[in-house]
C-alpha cells in the first residue's frame, strides 16, 4: 500500500496544478474540521445541538470567535468555556470559527 | 499484504480523480480517494462507534464494518442516576440502526476470536473472517480477578456486581439496592487509579444517597477507596456530601483490597474485614481482552501504546487502538467523553492514511466531564489537550480546564444535553 500511496501522492499534485477547482475552504481546512469535531460532546455533531447547550453551526464567524476571546479573557462569565477558549491560541479559534461559520444550521 | 491492489487502487482514483479540488495545506486527497478500502472496528461503544460512523461521515467510499457483541448500546456513562432511580435503563439504551441506516456502517453481531495480522483478517467466533485495510479495536476494559479470587467465579460476580460495564449489572446493582433494608449499608471498593471513569464511583455513592434519602434514610454508604485520596472533584463532592447528605456517606482511602467473601458480602481489606448490605467492588482493570490476544498490549500486561497524532498501535501497524484501552495520556481520564475524542482523531488519521493526505500532526481535543450529585445539582471537570511533539503525547494545556466553581442546577441542563449530543453523535 507504502508505495501507491506515494505514486497517488505525485499523481494528486499533477491533477490539482492541471486543474484547479473551486471548493469551498471548510472542505479542505481538515485540521479546522477535527479541532471543531471536539465540540460536538457538548454543541452536536457539526455544531448542531440539542438541549441547553447552544448551537455553533451557521453563526457568523465574528459572533463565534469574539465569545470564544471573551471566554478566554474572562470578559465573559461562565460554567465552562473559559476553562475550553483557554486551551486554544487566536489563530486556532479563528480557524474553528470559520469552519463553524460555514456549517449549515 | 491488503486484497486491494496498486492497479485497482489506480483505477479506482483515476475514476475519482474527475472531481479532484484544489490543493489544500494538507496537500490533495481527491474525494472518494478510499474508495474500495476497508476498515473493520472491533467494538461498538463510545470509541468505535465514533470512529466508524465519522469515517462514513468525511469518506463515505470508505467500508466501514463495526463487530459487537452485544444488541443495543447501554451507556455508562449516565448509568450511575438508573443507580439512583433518575433514569431508567431504558433511558440509556439505544439502538445501533441508525448507524446502519443512515450511515451505511455494516454492523456485525458476534465475537472476535483472533486477528491474523498478517493477511489482514479478523477471525469471528460463528466462523466468518472479515478483511481489512485498517483495524480499530476499541474494546473497552477488562477486570484484573487475579488479585481477588473470591470473585472468580459467575455466581460471586453476580452477588457482588461491578457494574462498571452497563447493562445486567446496572440493573442488577439497582435491585439488589431497592430490596436491601432501612438501615443497610451500601459499600463500594474503588480500585487504584488508573480505572474507567475517575468521577464514576463518587457520582455513583452521591445517587445512592440520593435514593438512601428518599426511601430508607437510615441507610448509608462505604466508599472504600484504595486511592490515597477522592480522584476527581474532590473539593466539590465533599462538600456536596456533607450539606445535602450529612451524616450518610463515609470515605475511607487506602483500603487496600486482600480478597471478598461474595457469600457473606465481606470484603477483606489490609486493614480488616469489612461487611456490607449491598456490596459493589469494581476490580482493577486493564485493556479488553481482544487486545491481549491480538498482541496490542505493551504496558504493564494492562494498556496499549499508541501514537496519539493517529491513534494507531506502537506495536502492530494498520491497527489503532481507542478509549479505555490505550494507554492514558498524561491527566487524561479513561471515559467515554474521551473515546469518543480519540474516536475523531483516528477517523481522521485513518481516512489519511487510506487517502494520501497527510496526517493531522497537531491534534487538539478536550474533556468534559459531569457529574450529579442530587437529582439538582451537577459539576463537571475539563481540560484541553495538545499534542506535544518533544514529549510525544497529548499534554494538558496549562492554564486551561479547571473544575466548577460550585455545583449547581444549571449544569443538570449541561449535563443532560451533553448526553444527548454524545449519544446522537455516536448513534444517530
Amino acid at each position: 500500500m507504502r508505495s501507491a500511496i506515494s505514486r497517488t501522492g505525485a499523481w494528486c499534485a499533477g491533477l490539482a496544478l492541471a486543474a484547479t477547482v473551486a471548493v469551498p475552504v471548510a472542505a479542505q481546512d481538515f485540521q479546522a474540521r477535527a479541532w471543531a469535531a471536539s465540540c460536538a460532546a457538548c454543541h452536536g455533531t457539526d455544531g448542531r445541538s440539542t438541549g441547553a447547550v447552544p448551537p455553533l453551526a451557521g453563526r457568523p464567524k465574528a459572533d463565534l470567535l469574539r465569545a470564544m476571546q471573551d471566554f478566554k479573557s474572562d470578559k465573559r462569565s461562565a460554567t465552562i468555556m473559559h476553562q475550553h477558549a483557554k486551551g486554544y491560541t487566536d489563530a486556532e479559534l479563528e480557524r474553528i470559527a470559520e469552519y463553524f461559520s460555514k456549517v449549515s444550521r | 499484504m491488503s486484497s486491494l491492489n496498486r492497479r485497482e487502487f489506480m483505477k479506482r482514483l483515476a475514476a475519482a480523480g474527475a472531481a479532484v479540488g484544489a490543493s489544500s495545506l494538507y496537500g490533495c486527497a481527491a474525494p472518494g480517494a478510499g474508495a474500495g478500502a476497508r476498515v473493520v472496528v472491533i467494538g461498538g461503544g463510545w470509541g468505535g462507534c465514533t470512529a466508524g460512523k465519522y469515517i462514513r461521515k468525511w469518506a463515505p467510499e470508505i467500508e466501514v464494518t463495526v463487530v459487537e457483541r452485544n444488541p443495543t448500546f447501554v451507556s455508562c456513562p449516565i448509568s450511575n442516576w438508573v443507580i439512583g432511580g433518575i433514569k431508567t435503563m431504558g433511558d440509556v439504551t439505544f439502538s445501533y440502526d441508525n448507524l446502519v441506516k443512515r450511515w451505511g456502517v455494516k454492523m456485525v453481531r458476534d465475537d472476535v476470536t483472533a486477528v491474523d495480522l498478517g493477511k489482514r483478517q479478523v477471525r469471528l467466533a460463528s466462523g466468518g473472517t472479515l478483511g481489512y485495510d485498517r483495524l480499530i479495536v476499541s474494546p473497552g476494559i477488562d477486570f484484573m480477578y487475579e488479585g481477588i479470587p473470591g470473585l472468580k467465579s459467575p455466581a460471586a460476580q453476580e452477588r457482588v456486581p461491578h457494574a462498571w460495564k452497563a447493562g445486567p449489572q446496572t440493573a442488577a446493582l439497582r435491585k439488589q439496592l431497592e430490596a436491601m433494608r432501612n438501615g443497610g449499608v451500601y459499600a463500594i471498593w474503588i480500585p487504584v487509579s488508573p480505572y474507567r471513569c475517575p468521577p464514576g464511583p463518587y457520582e455513583r455513592a452521591s445517587m445512592v444517597a440520593h435514593y438512601f434519602k428518599q426511601a430508607k434514610p437510615r441507610s448509608k454508604i462505604l466508599i472504600l477507596d484504595a486511592n490515597q485520596d477522592i480522584q476527581s472533584k474532590k473539593p466539590l463532592f465533599t462538600k456536596a456530601w456533607n450539606e445535602i447528605y450529612p451524616g450518610m456517606i463515609e470515605y475511607r482511602p487506602n483500603s487496600e483490597l486482600v480478597d471478598v467473601d461474595a457469600k457473606s458480602l465481606t470484603v477483606k481489606l489490609l486493614g480488616g474485614d469489612v461487611k456490607a448490605d449491598v456490596l459493589n467492588v469494581a476490580p482493577p482493570q486493564k485493556a479488553g481482552e481482544i487486545a491481549h490476544r491480538i498482541g496490542l498490549v505493551n504496558i504493564n500486561n494492562r494498556w496499549c501504546g499508541i501514537d496519539w497524532r493517529t491513534m494507531e498501535s506502537v506495536v502492530h501497524k494498520n491497527v489503532h487502538v481507542l478509549g479505555d484501552s490505550t494507554l492514558s495520556a498524561p491527566a487524561m481520564p479513561k471515559s467515554g467523553h474521551m473515546a469518543n475524542q480519540h474516536g475523531k482523531i483516528c477517523a481522521d488519521a485513518v481516512i489519511a492514511l487510506l487517502t494520501g493526505r497527510p496526517v493531522n500532526e497537531e491534534p487538539i481535543i478536550s474533556n468534559t466531564c459531569y457529574s450529579l450529585v442530587s437529582d439538582k445539582e451537577a459539576i463537571h471537570v475539563a481540560s484541553v489537550h495538545k499534542y506535544d511533539k518533544a514529549q510525544k503525547t497529548l499534554v494538558p494545556v496549562k492554564g486551561a480546564g479547571g473544575i466548577s466553581k460550585e455545583r449547581n442546577a444549571l449544569e443538570v441542563a449541561y449535563t443532560q444535553a451533553w448526553a444527548d449530543n454524545l449519544w446522537a453523535d455516536m448513534l444517530a
